[in-house]
């Protein structure tokens, strides 16, 4: 049996390993001077960018209702069926409001579908990624979790404006 | 006979027939906006446009009759290309407002705009305003810009409804419907036009923003409104039912049916007074009780009683084979007194739908023979038996004797022993000893004949707790098929109700064993078995359009 020959024998200063450890020592000084990317969470929040897909939720307009016409289109979507819309009649002249807007979260995948669908940009992906529930029932937001100022939610219309 | 060729198919057609009902004939669509099957021919949409071989300019399907050796594209370019224009014409003062509008999803501009437009508008100035929500008629909304000036309302209000209501005002892009002055759209057959309405300029105030069309499953049914027994389609969302649409029977309704019983046959079904398990008086009040333990009192007392002292009354409003359980359960006790009571709105008559008779089933009662057999006594006697003492115990099925009359209500207050079969609580209910809630119409299996003597099924739409909508293959929505126990959706409200058949059955199991029926099926082999008139027939053969009973002599309904 023929000893297997290297294909490439270290010289004299690779097998003294010195010069290769003098590289490795100098790539963690440098990054000993870098800036730090490890957050203190929960002390400190991640501040998400405007393409990042949070929990979804509804546009509230500056006079206090919502932009939603509850068309259903994201209930249909919804591939986790985690949204459930009851229309109602409303005087105002979009004719159309939710009466009950469910999400449950612990069906949602946050996939963006409703947001995609929805064609009065009334359900949008927000930036809150700290979803917490202690019942089953707390997971299922209504209305009142789910609408947020118009102004809260500029970034990611913003964001849709320019790439969906 | 004739033949014309429609995109390379050879089809025949009968002398007469327009191109567009030729091509229907043989299952291929030209679309079609104004024109409709039973109404006359209008010709103003322009969509149906086709290209006839040796026609100089393209036709209308609607309005050319077939001629034999015709040859029409119907998908040629220049077919396609002036119907993408016709639809751009039709889109250009159309709101964009599919999200709010109810006709979403069952909409025929929106399905030919998807099939054959271009997806975009080279329209870019401001769109006409006209009257939104205007309150036609009663139960009518109508949105003056959603409306594409079809006509097809004002020839039904005409030519259906046989009452000239409706008109266009204005000319041009102006063009609008309305009243005549000072008159209200008020036809008993006005919701229909919210059917044939290709777009969502009219729609039904009652299922207004209720739910959208596709988060619904339909079951066929019949409306048990009156004898006329109009084919019907059942809508469900979450177990409750939000609308009923009328379903497609020449031989029956066509394809109306009246507002009365498309807004009032329903709303029993989801009500608050529903009869919710199996009752049993104790101490002066109906107490919730378990069926079985109900099932085997009811028994006991029946026994108490000579069969003399029983009558039994079944019900128009109950299934064939309710009806059919209810006399088999009565006989085997011996009891004789049965009938019925018809429910007569004399005058309340027209020549189009509605019936005298209110009851779905009168003649099918009387067919399966809710009838005194020998020494036993119409509806009349049994009241004076009851007031004489002669008759101590009464069962009644799915009616309500306390509300005949006053005379009838003190008659039964006087009774040592009454059960009742009840959808939803009501006076006779009010004085029972013991009360089975019972499937209403939309939650059972069975058959009604109506007035023509044609038997037609019923199916379960709504779930009651003893049925799941999976296994006992009823129609599913997305959601139902779905969801699960954790989602609030699912959670709409099952009653505890058993149909009257099962109800006797059971009871039987109690005093004699004589009845064994697992479903409504069973029961409607037997009839077939045992009734002439229902010889040879099996739910197959009633099929989605009824079958035509031959009855030798037809009753007086």
């Amino acid at each position: 049996m023929s000893v297997k020959k290297r294909e490439k024998d270290l010289s004299i200063l690779g097998k003294l390993y010195i010069p290769e450890i003098a590289k490795g020592m100098a790539l963690t000084l440098k990054n000993m001077f870098r800036p730090n990317v490890t957050l203190q969470y929960p002390e400190v929040k991640f501040e998400p960018p405007a393409s990042y897909r949070g929990r979804p939720v509804l546009v509230q307009e500056k006079n206090g209702v919502e932009r939603c016409v509850a068309c259903g289109l994201c209930s249909r979507v919804c591939p986790a069926l985690a949204i459930e819309v009851q229309a109602g009649e409303t005087s105002a002249e979009k004719e159309r409001y939710p009466e009950k807007f469910e999400i449950n979260m612990l069906r949602c995948i946050f996939c963006g579908f409703c947001e995609e669908v929805c064609p009065e940009e009334a359900i949008v992906m927000s930036k809150d990624y700290e979803l917490v529930f202690q019942k089953r029932s707390d997971a299922i937001y209504g209305k009142d979790k789910l609408l947020v100022p118009v102004d809260n939610l500029r970034d990611r219309l913003e964001f849709l404006r320019r790439f969906k | 006979m004739p033949t014309l060729t429609v995109d390379g198919k050879q089809i025949e057609f009968k002398q007469g027939q327009t191109v567009i009902e030729a091509a229907r004939n043989a299952g291929i669509d030209i679309p079609h906006f104004c024109w409709h099957p039973s109404l006359s021919i209008s010709g103003n949409c322009r969509v149906c446009l086709v290209e006839i071989e040796k026609m100089p300019k393209l036709a209308i399907a609607c309005s050319t009759y077939a001629s034999d050796g015709m040859v029409v594209q119907t998908h040629s370019q220049k077919a396609d290309e002036a119907r993408n224009a016709v639809m751009e014409f039709i889109l250009i003062n159309h709101p964009l407002d599919c999200p709010i509008c109810d006709e979403a999803g069952e909409c025929k501009l929106q399905e030919y705009a998807y099939a054959n437009g271009k997806g975009e508008s080279r329209f870019e100035e401001i769109k006409n305003r006209k009257d939104k929500r205007v309150q036609l008629g009663p139960y009518i909304k109508f949105d003056g810009e959603r409306c594409i000036s079809c006509s097809r309302c004002i020839r039904f209000s005409d030519e259906i409804a046989k009452q000239n209501q409706l008109t266009f005002v204005q000319r041009g892009d102006h063009v609008t419907i309305t009243t005549f002055p000072g008159e209200s759209f008020d036809n008993p057959y006005t919701l229909n036009t919210t059917d044939i309405c290709p777009v969502g300029a009219l729609t039904n105030q009652d299922f207004r923003f209720k739910s959208r069309v596709w988060e619904m499953s339909k079951t066929d049914s019949v409306c048990i409104g009156c004898a006329r027994g109009c084919n019907t389609e059942i809508w469900v969302r979450n177990n409750q039912i939000l609308r009923l649409t009328p379903r497609h029977n020449e031989e029956v309704n066509n394809y109306w049916m009246c507002d009365k019983g498309r807004l009032d046959t329903f709303k029993n079904v989801n009500a608050d007074d529903r009869v919710d398990g199996a009752y049993i008086r104790k101490e002066g009040q109906l107490q919730k009780t378990e069926w079985d333990d109900a099932i085997k009192i009811a028994a006991k007392k029946i026994k108490e009683f000579k069969n003399g002292e029983i009558a039994f009354l079944g019900s128009a409003y109950g299934t064939c084979e309710d009806n059919y359980a209810m006399v088999k359960f009565a006989k085997t006790l011996g009891v004789t007194s049965i009938d019925f009571s018809k429910h007569v709105v004399e005058g309340d008559q027209d020549d189009i739908l509605i019936r005298e008779d209110k009851t779905p089933n009168s003649l099918g009662a009387e067919l399966v023979g809710v009838k005194p057999s020998s020494g036993g006594m119409r509806l009349e006697g049994i009241l004076r038996a009851i007031k004489d003492g002669k008759i101590k115990a009464l069962y009644v099925m799915e009616d309500d004797p306390a509300s005949f009359s006053e005379e009838f209500e003190q008659a039964i207050s006087k009774l040592d022993l009454l059960i009742v079969h009840a959808a939803n609580q009501n006076k006779t209910t009010a004085l029972a000893e013991v009360v089975f809630g019972a499937s209403a119409y939309a939650e059972k299996n069975g058959t009604f004949v109506n007035f023509q003597g044609r038997v037609q099924r019923i199916r379960p739409a709504v779930s009651t707790s003893e049925m799941d909508r999976a296994v006992d293959g009823m129609n599913m929505s997305r959601w139902d098929k779905f969801g699960t126990k954790f989602d609030r959706w699912m959670q709409g409200h099952k009653y505890d109700a058993k149909p009257s058949w099962k109800i006797f059955t059971s009871l039987s199991a109690q005093l004699g064993h004589k009845l064994k029926y697992e479903m409504a099926e069973n029961v409607f082999a037997e009839i077939s078995n045992s009734v002439d008139a229902f010889k040879g027939l099996d739910y197959d053969d009633v099929g989605e359009h009824g079958a035509q009973l031959e009855i030798k002599q037809t009753a007086t309904v």
